[in-house]
């Protein structure tokens, strides 16, 4: 997978999640992943297809998962769980949305699904000609990791045949 | 959050009445919570496009805030098709997904402004303030006395 896929949705993760919680994050470990992703906290999936296809989860330890809600929320009760895989389905879709945005005005063109909450515990399997880039954002309040599984379908416009 | 000095209805000083829409229910108390500062009041909510369409014939509000990306029918459709039954109809268009043909598309169908998730509170309270023109006033009156929706 190439870093000009790639670099749009890290930047996107990093403004985004430093938006949220109000601080900054740095990214600790990024790996490649032949294996089926498993879920490692709270998980959203959002489905991409177009000029690039896959999916990308974006998966939260439960602590930070509650933290962010309710800082996202402008509550003081991490506690309560109720919100959390909607808040974690819709900063997905804001991370891949804003990511997108960037691809899309490089030239790539394609649809974003609806995020989906990702409960199952088994893993999800990558395509025979996509691996996924697995990568850790270090937070204030714990970690948040982002699976990203794409391929190219078509090239973009502006490449030529 | 912060509070905004309210915006009311130029006609009768009443607190805007806004339509929100979009599929996730976690977006939509979060735009519930800024109308709030902004002293509006939400007259109606929508999970998809469909809905939004009935909805807005339902409450009549004075502006809608709208999710592009949703089940069933996407939100550009759904402007269009509110536009084309009324063509006063105030919309902006909100979503993570900005690419400059999605903000031309939309505002092709009607759309009268396009915001940027996340959204920043003093973003749309400008951008609601400029798409409601002279319909709306800030209301230093209201602000003064504290007064809520």
């Amino acid at each position: 997978m190439k870093m000009e896929l790639i670099q749009p949705f890290i930047n996107a993760a990093d403004a985004v999640l430093a938006q949220a919680l109000q601080a900054p994050t740095t990214i600790g470990e990024v790996s490649m992943e032949e294996e089926a992703y498993r879920r490692k906290g709270i998980a959203a999936m959002v489905l991409v297809n177009g000029d690039i296809e896959g999916r990308v989860i974006f998966d939260l330890e439960p602590k930070a998962a509650r933290v962010i809600t309710s800082k996202l929320m402008g509550t003081n009760n991490p506690d309560s769980d109720e919100f959390v895989p909607e808040a974690i389905c819709e900063l997905a879709n804001q991370v891949i949305g804003n990511a997108v945005t960037v691809l899309n005005d490089q030239g790539f063109n394609f649809k974003v699904h609806p995020p989906e909450v990702h409960t199952s515990p088994r893993g999800i399997g990558n395509s025979e000609d996509t691996e996924a880039v697995v990568m850790c954002f270090e937070t204030n309040t714990g970690a948040v990791f982002m699976n990203i599984a794409m391929r190219y379908n078509r090239r973009r416009k502006n490449d030529g045949d | 959050m912060e509070q905004f000095t309210p915006l009311v209805r130029s006609k009768d000083q009443r607190p805007i009445r806004y339509l929100v829409v979009d599929d996730s229910i976690f977006a939509r108390k979060n735009l519930a919570k800024m109308i709030e500062s902004f002293g509006g009041q939400v007259a109606g909510e929508a999970g998809d496009g469909c809905t939004a369409i009935a909805e807005y014939t339902r409450t009549q509000p004075d502006i809608v805030l709208m999710d592009i990306t949703m089940p069933q029918m996407e939100g550009i459709e759904a402007a269009e098709r509110i536009v084309r039954q009324s063509p006063d109809a105030r919309i902006v268009m909100v979503s993570s997904v900005g690419y400059q043909e999605n903000i031309i598309a939309a505002l092709q169908k009607g759309a009268r402004h396009f915001v940027q998730k996340p959204v920043k509170p003093e973003v749309l309270y400008e951008v609601v303030k400029y798409v409601l023109g002279d319909s709306a006033a800030a209301s230093a009156a209201q602000a003064a006395a504290g007064v809520t929706p």
